[in-house]
């Protein structure tokens, strides 16, 4: 009984290929994760500690095909913010990295394969599980919050028919690991590629290493994802002089990206014959709610195009009402198969059922144009998209006051967050501590001294009076 | 300022790390050294030293001793010690 993949379909292809030339045929993955998923008995919470590596991947699929629910967590995640997700959840299994396992000396080891182990965690309390719950999984920000968003079957089946189908994707396809597989947008290339038998090439290594490109060029790579700063970076390193006869396609999702990047990368595909496809989503959604079709991708500059197969777009004004109008701001609001159950905030909710029924709030502020094509204008919340992650600003200034007990406020842009606080000696410790709670680089955070916060007469934080420092 | 004070400047500025933990610092060893940092890094390097550097060699730099061989070279020229 398979819940999502058919993997014996394909059983001579090879599924999986890393750098080290490790592999394994969609025959073994259906096997050997039948083994796994024996070992751990039957349905419970499982957290995976996720590498973009072959027992990884073997972990996931065995979990979500046997009704077995993951909660996928990168295995570099901090410590602390590790210990609060397991307490929240009380899960019955870890799936991590063999080299892992002297940070959890209590738990039983009781299988092992492809590089990871099965532990016990070991927990008393056991939370109820909704029917068609499958995985949970953070909303790409890592500020430690124990907040995840829950999954259906059905949510991660349907997201990746309309990829597979919107990207035209078949058994040729050799997708390259750009992102980790606990981030939705990396996730959903292992969904819809898995579902057209196509080989995912698993590595480790980013952009700036020589060994991804190596391999890149050695296993034939057709295609990868980036986020806007992937493509920062891709064009600092002269990509378009790069020699890679293998690759079709690259998409971009996970925020924004300058209209003059999409412009170069949407000349780049039409001259050299390739795809370039920005893409729109967010983990409320699964993964993916819009595309904007590769040959309209030098057009619609800007656009991040129109709904995937199976969803719909409308935007609303301040007062509820569908706006009709072209160029008209108002919120996004997505409907489709894919939209996810809800949130969970501890193991209490697991048990919860479908809160949204297929409709999404996205908090993001839109326009459509005559032909139907939208655009991103703004967002409704106080949040920034970091290298890819989404970073409540919120929840960034609960948790410096918290810890410091000051004053403070932050904002900024995508890619820049500004620490506003009034003491020039706490200044460089609140910027450490939010890098240490975000692990994202350092270079985007930036702490500024002020004489004070601008607030108004009722003590709220006048943010756009802090703009200024960053426009 | 020496190329050497400039190259070991780029270093700790990007990677927020002290002088003497850079003989021998690879890529990832510090986690500012990631793919984010390592582009701060080439283009501080690029800057100081008015250079434009080739993308085999931004993906070569792999370490602090590595980036003198390959600022060394004939396309660069800048020595660094």
């Amino acid at each position: 009984m398979n819940r999502i993949w058919d993997l014996s379909a394909f059983a001579d292809r090879t599924a999986l290929l890393d750098e080290a030339s490790e592999s394994m045929t969609y025959g073994q993955l259906q096997a050997e994760g039948d083994e796994l998923a024996k070992a751990v008995g039957g349905r419970c919470l499982a957290f995976i500690l996720c590498r973009n590596s072959i027992g990884s991947v073997l972990g996931y699929t065995a979990f979500l095909n046997h009704g077995i629910v993951p909660v996928m967590v990168n295995s570099h995640l901090e410590e602390t913010l590790l210990v609060n997700l397991l307490e929240a959840y009380a899960p019955e299994y870890l799936w991590l990295p063999a080299d892992q396992a002297a940070q959890f000396p209590g738990m039983e080891k009781t299988y092992e394969a492809r590089g990871y182990i099965l532990l016990k965690t070991g927990f008393a309390k056991r939370y109820l599980l909704y029917e068609d719950l499958a995985l949970l999984i953070t909303t790409s920000g890592s500020t430690g919050s124990p907040k995840l968003v829950r999954q259906s079957y059905e949510n991660i089946l349907d997201n990746a028919r309309s990829i597979a189908a919107y990207l035209r994707l078949d058994e040729t396809e050799r997708p390259i690991t750009t992102l980790p597989m606990n981030y939705v947008y990396g996730l959903s290339i292992i969904n819809s590629h898995f579902l057209v038998g196509a080989t995912v090439l698993l590595t480790e290594k980013g952009l700036m290493q020589k060994e991804f490109w190596q391999f890149f060029r050695e296993a034939g790579a057709t295609s990868f994802g980036g986020v806007p700063y992937t493509y920062e970076m891709l064009f600092k390193l002269r990509f378009f002089r790069m020699d890679l006869p293998s690759l079709r396609t690259v998409t971009q999702a996970g925020g924004k990206i300058t209209p003059e990047l999409h412009e170069k990368f949407a000349a780049w595909a039409a001259d050299t014959g390739r795809n370039f496809v920005v893409m729109y989503g967010a983990a409320e959604a699964t993964s993916r709610m819009g595309y904007l079709p590769p040959e309209k991708a030098v057009e619609k500059k800007g656009s991040m195009g129109i709904p995937i197969p199976g969803g719909t777009f409308e935007l609303l004004d301040a007062e509820g009402n569908r706006i009709t109008e072209p160029h008209t701001t108002g919120e996004l609001v997505y409907t489709g198969k894919n939209v996810t159950l809800g949130y969970a905030e501890s193991g209490e909710d697991l048990i919860r059922g479908d809160e949204r029924r297929g409709r999404l709030e996205t908090g993001d502020m839109a326009q459509f144009d005559e032909d139907g094509y939208y655009y991103i204008v703004g967002r409704k919340k106080r949040f920034l998209k970091i290298y890819g992650n989404r970073v409540n600003l919120d929840e960034i200034d609960r948790m410096v006051k918290a810890e410091f007990q000051i004053e403070m406020a932050s904002a900024g842009k995508d890619d820049h967050l500004y620490l506003f606080v009034t003491n020039e000696k706490t200044a460089e410790s609140v910027r450490e501590f939010v890098i240490g709670k975000t692990k994202l680089n350092p270079a985007a955070f930036k702490a500024v001294v002020l004489d004070e916060i601008p607030k108004n007469d009722a003590g709220k934080t006048l943010y756009s009076e802090l703009t200024k420092y960053y426009e | 300022m020496t190329n050497l004070e400039k190259y070991n400047q780029a270093f700790i500025e990007n990677f927020e790390v002290t002088e003497d933990q850079l003989p021998g610092l690879k890529y990832q060893d510090v986690e500012a050294w990631d793919s984010v940092g390592h582009m701060g890094l080439i283009a501080s390097l690029e800057e100081a030293f008015d250079i434009m550097m080739d993308t085999d060699d931004i993906i070569d730099f792999g370490s602090y001793e590595i980036g003198k061989q390959i600022l060394a070279k004939d396309a660069y020229g800048v020595v660094v010690e």
